[in-house]
């Protein structure tokens, strides 16, 4: 059997269907396609269950958890991400990706690719909220109906990306 | 007319059905493109793989143009969907913080959920680092983050607008730059790879 797992996409192609989805996102539900929506969700949930009456009091969680509302699960960011693991598992399948990995440069031990990822993992959950949304909520998002926050995150995250490159290269090449 | 939720055109129950679905081809889109190869994604900032800026710059224009001509057509009406308010000041600081994230971890939140659960064990540790990461956010807004997430304030701002050029044009614009940039890209990383290249993703079995 031929092996597929160094095989991709045509990145063409991938981008289209992820614009067609993002449409169909906005035509349907009004918003566009999101990532770390998803874990403001989970957290805010999760925080909820431990502590209530710190949550309603709490600005940043009040307006999700007041009684009578919804649970914040209960939302299209949840849903649409529960679909996003679902098509990552059967393209993944599809290809013959399913396996335990760590993906990272050989020139890195796993200990320091872990310790990264957490660091990175941080950034993305601050950087996140503090900045209304991450690639898909605020850029991609934005960019599709010609939104100025979309090209400001644009800039400043590409921009950013560019800048500090050159300092954390020996992570990479 | 869409869109469709806003208007209460179709219910919660199927709405929500309909994020699953939509999703469903969104994260197809993502491991497909590659995207749960971290590696691959690094490659933007380094030349040697610009899988990243194709497989997104393609994505937001499809949607870009889509939406516009929607709208034009009266498919849809971009005033009633939930049109995102621009705070500059946290989103440019909050910019420069993600994109040193991107740089030290190597995903976004989307494309970590999509290594996460395909088996990248690194991807699951940043999935872990973004949910910390946003409960020291919560947990901090008050005492922290409020003043500062709340600056900055714009209101619904399009950006052609804020241009004074017409959306068609600027969508027109960027679409032009894109394209170049595609093909400029691509003479990048073959220059890249062919004078020294990394060791290549295939060799690591990823």
């Amino acid at each position: 059997m031929e092996n597929k797992r160094n095989k991709y996409m045509n990145p063409y192609l991938a981008g289209f269907l992820i614009g067609l989805m993002m449409i169909f996102a906005y035509y349907y539900a009004g918003e566009g396609l999101g990532g770390s929506g998803a874990f403001k969700k989970v957290v805010i949930s999760g925080v909820d269950a431990v502590n209530h009456d710190y949550a309603k009091n709490a600005t940043y969680f009040a307006s999700s958890v007041q009684e009578g509302s919804s649970s914040p699960l209960n939302s299209w960011l949840i849903f649409e991400v529960l679909g996003v693991i679902v098509g990552a598992i059967i393209s993944a399948a599809y290809f013959g990706r399913l396996t335990f990995k760590i993906g990272k440069s050989p020139n890195i031990t796993n200990k320091t690719r872990i310790i990264a990822a957490i660091a990175g993992g941080l950034l993305w959950g601050v950087g996140s909220q503090l900045g209304r949304g991450c690639t898909s909520g605020l850029i991609m998002s934005g960019m599709a109906v010609n939104a100025f926050s979309g090209y400001v995150g644009l800039a400043a995250v590409f921009g950013g990306g560019y800048l500090f490159a050159y300092f954390f290269r020996k992570l990479w090449i | 007319m869409g869109p469709l939720f806003p208007q209460e055109l179709i219910s919660e129950p199927v709405n929500l059905l309909i994020a699953f679905v939509i999703g469903t081809g969104f994260g197809i889109g993502l491991e497909a493109g590659g995207f749960t190869n971290t590696r691959k994604l690094a490659g933007v900032f380094y030349g040697y793989d610009f899988v990243v800026l194709k497989v997104f710059f393609t994505a937001a224009m499809t949607s870009a143009i889509g939406l516009f001509l929607m709208n034009n057509y009266g498919l849809i009406d971009i005033q009633l969907t939930f049109y995102p308010s621009t705070f500059w000041i946290p989103t440019l600081i909050a910019g420069l913080v993600m994109g040193l994230g991107f740089i030290v971890g190597g995903f976004c939140p989307g494309t970590s959920v999509c290594a996460a659960f395909t088996g990248k064990i690194d991807g699951m540790f940043f999935v872990g680092g973004v949910i910390l990461g946003i409960l020291g956010y919560s947990l901090s807004y008050d005492k922290i983050f409020k003043s500062l997430h709340l600056s900055g304030g714009m209101g619904k701002v399009n950006i052609a607008d804020f241009l004074g050029i017409s959306n068609g044009l600027f969508i027109f614009i960027v679409t032009v730059v894109a394209v170049v940039a595609f093909v400029i890209v691509t003479k990048i990383q073959k220059k890249v790879n062919s004078k020294d290249p990394v060791p290549a993703i295939e060799e690591l079995g990823l």
